[in-house]
């Protein structure tokens, strides 16, 4: 588990665009480092990330390894009604985060 | 990325870093075979896409980046951004649902050296659309 | 050579020309330290907000239960630790606490766990001016840290303070030589991909300059801070500021 920070804003307005921000905790190792000894640091990202709002999608991005560490990603959302955005995302070894926030419309 | 600097003291009292090491890096070739793939036969115009990036970039690790298309959302195919000068040129690509607000999206990426960033957007009707930014990437002077 | 005589005389610096390194930054490296949103230390200062929270150690005690507030304190640090007889920094302080008070084992230093903690500590003080005192028993180590920031060291044979006081605001490479402030600490830093500490930063100058850098925990590096933070003195604390 990483760590991570979503940010929604607490009230939207129905119809109406609104941003996310998504900051994750991860190295990003891109696999083009050495370590101090001269060994090849293997390849360790964050390489895919879906956002979905009430089971419709928002978007899904691939990530490569030029992506900074710790990612960084922000988008716009509209909501026709209150609900919940889900975020996924799946590192190199196939391991599966899922991250909630809830969303209020008025 | 591996990037270890010093600093040297000329004769002259000015203080340089050494150049980094760098490793392999992708070319312009490259990167213009694999816009040429994503494209496919349509023709590419430098209109619609904007991508924002600073000009001088004050350290490579991390660079605010914003691409966006002046299109309806539901027109936005995809969006790929490449980095000419990284070992590894695809920076990233991205698709929209029916429930994004906007053809829009914002990241920081690693840039290896000074280069031009090309991002590329693909509409529902194939047509596609490209926006170019070329910066400058300092050094930082103390490192570990 | 032009610069050994600029060097001759040390300036101390008045409250007003005192420069936060935030100033120096790129207007992207600033913004992203001003919305608490895209500022990654905000990650760091999470996991500090769970660990205070929590029960550990043998007295299965969390910092929340002693400690009400904590807001203000990291602006005073380094603060004279009657007990030592000696300076002892903010980090230091939460080590002594887990050790003593929580009964717990010490964090490694510039660990995750630590810089959040440290982070979360700092934040309660974030916008309050920095008042690091010196007064009676802390001067002697006052001094000797102002001592070791003229002293030139390392192969290319420099002082802090040649940088910091004589050089500041010029260009070394690409980068503004700032200050060398302590306000932003525990801060992320682009170069570092990462969140680390001041005596991190030290070590970066001092491995920049060819010194055998000081070791993590010696007194040298308590005095050097104590002495940073009292000639930054009137600054806000930015915790988790953003450097380049
Ligand atoms: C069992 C109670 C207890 C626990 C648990 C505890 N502390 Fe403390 N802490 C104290 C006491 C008592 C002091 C000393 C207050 C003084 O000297 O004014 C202190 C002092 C401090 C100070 C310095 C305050 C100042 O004004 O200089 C900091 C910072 C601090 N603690 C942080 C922490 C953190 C972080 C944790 C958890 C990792 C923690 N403490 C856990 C009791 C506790
Ligand atoms: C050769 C010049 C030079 C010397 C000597 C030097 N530094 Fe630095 N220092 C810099 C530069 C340049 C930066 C800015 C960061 C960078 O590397 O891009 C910096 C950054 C710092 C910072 C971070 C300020 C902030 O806003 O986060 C501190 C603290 C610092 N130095 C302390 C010291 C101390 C203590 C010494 C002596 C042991 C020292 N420096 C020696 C050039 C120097």
């Amino acid at each position: 588990m990483v760590r991570v920070l979503i940010s929604v804003p607490k009230r939207v307005k129905r119809g109406e665009a609104f941003d996310v921000k998504l900051l994750i905790s991860h190295p990003m190792e891109s696999g083009q480092r050495r370590d101090a000894m001269g060994e090849a640091i293997p390849r360790d990202i964050i390489n895919s990330f879906v956002c979905t709002y009430n089971d419709d999608e928002v978007l899904r991005a691939d990530l490569f390894p030029a992506i900074a560490a710790n990612p960084f990603l922000s988008f716009a959302v509209t909501a026709e009604q209150s609900g919940t955005l889900t975020m996924t995302f799946i590192d190199d070894h196939g391991v599966v985060q899922t991250e909630t926030a809830s969303v209020t419309v008025e | 990325m591996m990037r270890r600097r010093f600093l040297v003291l000329t004769g002259s009292g000015l203080i340089v870093p050494l150049a980094p090491m760098h490793p392999a890096r992708a070319t312009p070739v490259q990167v213009a075979a694999l816009i040429a793939e994503l494209v496919g036969d349509a023709t590419l115009r430098d209109e619609r896409v904007k991508l924002d990036l600073p000009v001088m970039v004050e350290n490579g690790n991390s660079v605010g980046m914003t691409v966006s298309v002046d299109a309806a959302l539901g027109d936005v195919r995809s969006i790929d951004v490449f980095a000419e000068g990284n070992p590894l040129p695809h920076v990233l690509r991205v698709r929209f649902g029916p429930r994004a607000g906007a053809p829009r999206i914002a990241t920081r990426i690693r840039l290896a050296t000074s280069q031009t960033v090309t991002a590329v957007a693909k509409l529902a009707d194939g047509s596609c659309w490209r926006d170019r930014v070329d910066l400058l990437v300092t050094l930082a002077a103390c490192i570990d | 050579m032009i610069w050994r005589l600029a060097f001759a005389t040390m300036l101390v610096l008045a409250a007003a020309d005192k420069r936060s390194g935030y100033q120096d930054a790129s207007p992207e490296t600033r913004a992203m330290q001003d919305d608490d949103a895209s500022n990654p230390g905000f990650l760091w200062v999470q996991q500090g907000e769970t660990l205070w929270a929590e029960r550990t150690g043998n007295a299965g005690r969390s910092c929340a239960d002693c400690h009400a507030s904590i807001r203000g304190v990291a602006a005073r640090y380094p603060v004279f630790d009657a007990r030592l007889g000696r300076p002892i920094t903010l980090a230091q302080r939460i080590q002594q606490c887990r050790v003593e008070r929580q009964g717990a084992g010490p964090l490694a230093p510039d660990s995750d766990a630590l810089l959040g903690l440290t982070a979360y500590v700092g934040l309660q003080s974030r916008g309050m001016p920095i008042q690091v005192s010196i007064d009676g028993p802390a001067r002697p180590f006052y001094e000797a840290g102002k001592a070791l920031f003229e002293t030139r060291q390392g192969q290319f044979n420099l002082s802090c303070a040649q940088c910091h006081d004589g050089l500041a605001g010029q260009r070394l490479a690409g980068s503004v030589i700032p200050q060398g402030h302590p306000n932003g600490y525990p801060e992320y830093r682009l170069e570092w991909q990462g969140m680390g500490s001041l005596e991190r930063r030290i070590r970066n100058c001092m491995i920049g300059v060819r010194a055998e850098p000081f070791a993590a925990d010696s007194p040298e590096l308590a005095d050097l801070e104590l002495y940073l933070g009292w000639r930054a003195n009137g600054l806000d604390v930015e915790t988790p500021a953003v450097r380049p």
